[in-house]
């Protein structure tokens, strides 16, 4: 094995490799929330539209999605290898064990929280993604454009079932859970600890965990109440 | 003070193991928890029992020795204690008290409570020595450190190797004890010298010896009897990456 090979295969190599695609989907989550924003707009959805034909062609946003795409991808692989070698660990468990006299339950729990974010991703990606990429949508014309691909209509469409907004909100509260330790857990793996700042980075990743998520949320809900 | 107790009995290692439980009664308030435990031996004795094995030595928390994974936490309710220092009057008369060993797959089960923790002492050996030709005795300040940095240095280095940060973490992952031995020595000056070739084989011997990784629940630095902080992982890992990036050390497993 080779010195790289060697370092990303030890134990600090594969939490590095969680803290930068954790990182990296962090600022992914971002773009992404400025995009949705769109959706509040009451332009019957043309802003979102363009948005999401600028999302899926051009070659920057490409270069970008597909980095997203891999650091799904190593975080989700990753993240099995250290649990299982975790699991492993520890053969025998014990009788009585009083984890929460000592740490928080989202820090122990952030495989159970990363997988119903997975399991929500595969239905998200199957609604917008696939349909955006794969699916038969229809066009729209707007001024100064040719005709675009109207994403908006399934938007609303999706929206308009209780359970799909339902899914959804449920979805943002597992990711705010997974963002309090995940963001300060990233910076703490990457050796970036310092007295002055990590108060800082602490206070940053819990709004951004409230934030962000809350966000999210808040447009199926605000599109299934304005379609009522 | 009256207690239940219910304690991990095993042969051997190869014993299946399981609880046994006893029942003691006149326990002084007083009492550590070893002094309680020796109470317990004794009056086992005297019926002809199998006495409980425990590992102990300086019975004064400096020593590291004393392992007990009492009511669900290492060394017990009490914060920054080691077993040793941990009084009966922490709990309540009548209370059921679980002892349990150190589990973990690195720690295997000797006998009863008592567990093989050689893997703490293999790290350090992989760490190595400071080759540094140092001479006679430096006259004091000879080398300029700070206060701050001798007391983050000291503060690692106040580590016992007892394991409560293995016994206490989800992971089983000794990070909390290795990341303390590995900042003891980067923070100083003797140290700094070889900080880059022992941080990377400390880590490595921690890998092969089968311990968890750190998913910075901090519970380690909760359990720690020395009270040892978070900044230490992070400082190893810094110096981890930073060797890994530096250093002339391509052949290393």
């Amino acid at each position: 094995m080779n010195w790289l090979s060697q370092t990303l295969a030890s134990s600090l190599g594969k939490k590095l490799i969680m803290a930068l695609t954790g990182l990296f989907l962090i600022l992914f989550l971002t773009g992404h929330l400025i995009g949705n924003l769109q959706l509040l707009k009451d332009d019957g959805g043309q802003a979102f539209n363009e948005y999401a034909k600028f999302m899926t062609t051009t070659p920057i946003v490409k270069i970008l999605s597909y980095l997203t795409y891999i650091s799904i991808i190593l975080h989700v692989i990753y993240s099995l290898i250290l649990t299982i070698n975790n699991l492993k660990s520890r053969p025998i468990k014990y009788a009585v064990n009083r984890q929460s006299e000592n740490s928080v339950w989202t820090s122990r729990n952030m495989g159970i929280l990363g997988t119903l974010i997975l399991i929500f991703l595969v239905i998200h990606l199957r609604s917008f993604w696939y349909e955006m990429h794969f699916g038969s949508i229809p066009t729209i014309a707007y001024e100064g454009g040719g005709q675009i691909k109207n994403l908006y209509l399934i938007v609303v469409e999706a929206f308009s079932h209780l359970w799909y907004v339902i899914l959804y909100v449920v979805s943002m509260v597992a990711l705010a859970f997974h963002l309090t330790h995940g963001f300060q857990s990233a910076f703490q793996t990457l050796g970036l600890r310092h007295l002055k700042y990590t108060p800082l980075i602490k206070i940053a990743g819990l709004l951004f965990a409230i934030l962000v998520p809350a966000l999210f949320a808040l447009q199926p809900v605000y599109l299934y109440l304005k379609n009522l | 003070m009256y207690f239940k107790l219910k304690i991990w009995r095993q042969k051997s290692p190869e014993d299946k193991g399981g609880f046994q439980f006893y029942e003691l009664d006149d326990v002084s308030p007083d009492m550590s928890f070893l002094e309680m435990i020796d109470v317990l031996n004794e009056s086992l004795e005297i019926k002809g029992v199998e006495p409980v094995h425990f590992d102990h030595d300086c019975r004064e928390g400096i020593c590291g020795t004393c392992s007990m994974f009492i009511n669900g936490r290492p060394h017990g309710p009490q914060r920054g204690v080691t077993t040793c220092q941990l009084h009966m009057r922490s709990f309540n008369d009548g209370d059921t008290i679980t002892i349990e060993p150190w589990r973990a797959r690195s720690f295997p089960v000797i006998k009863d409570l008592v567990v093989d923790r050689s893997a703490f002492d293999r790290i350090i050996q992989a760490g190595g020595f400071v080759s540094v030709s140092t001479g006679g005795v430096p006259d004091a300040n000879e080398i300029p450190i700070s206060t701050n940095i001798a007391n983050e240095a000291m503060d690692a280095a106040s580590c016992i190797g007892c394991g409560a940060c293995v016994a206490a973490c989800k992971n089983a992952s000794a990070m909390l004890f290795v990341a303390a031995k590995i900042s003891q020595l980067a923070l100083l000056p003797q140290g700094k010298i070889e900080a880059a070739s022992r941080a990377e084989n400390m880590v490595v011997q921690m890998d092969s010896e089968g311990f968890g990784t750190c998913t910075n629940t901090e519970a380690c630095v909760a359990e720690c009897p020395k009270e040892i902080g978070l900044v230490h992982i992070a400082r190893m890992n810094r110096e981890y990456f930073f060797a890994k990036q530096s250093s002339e050390n391509i052949s290393l497993r």
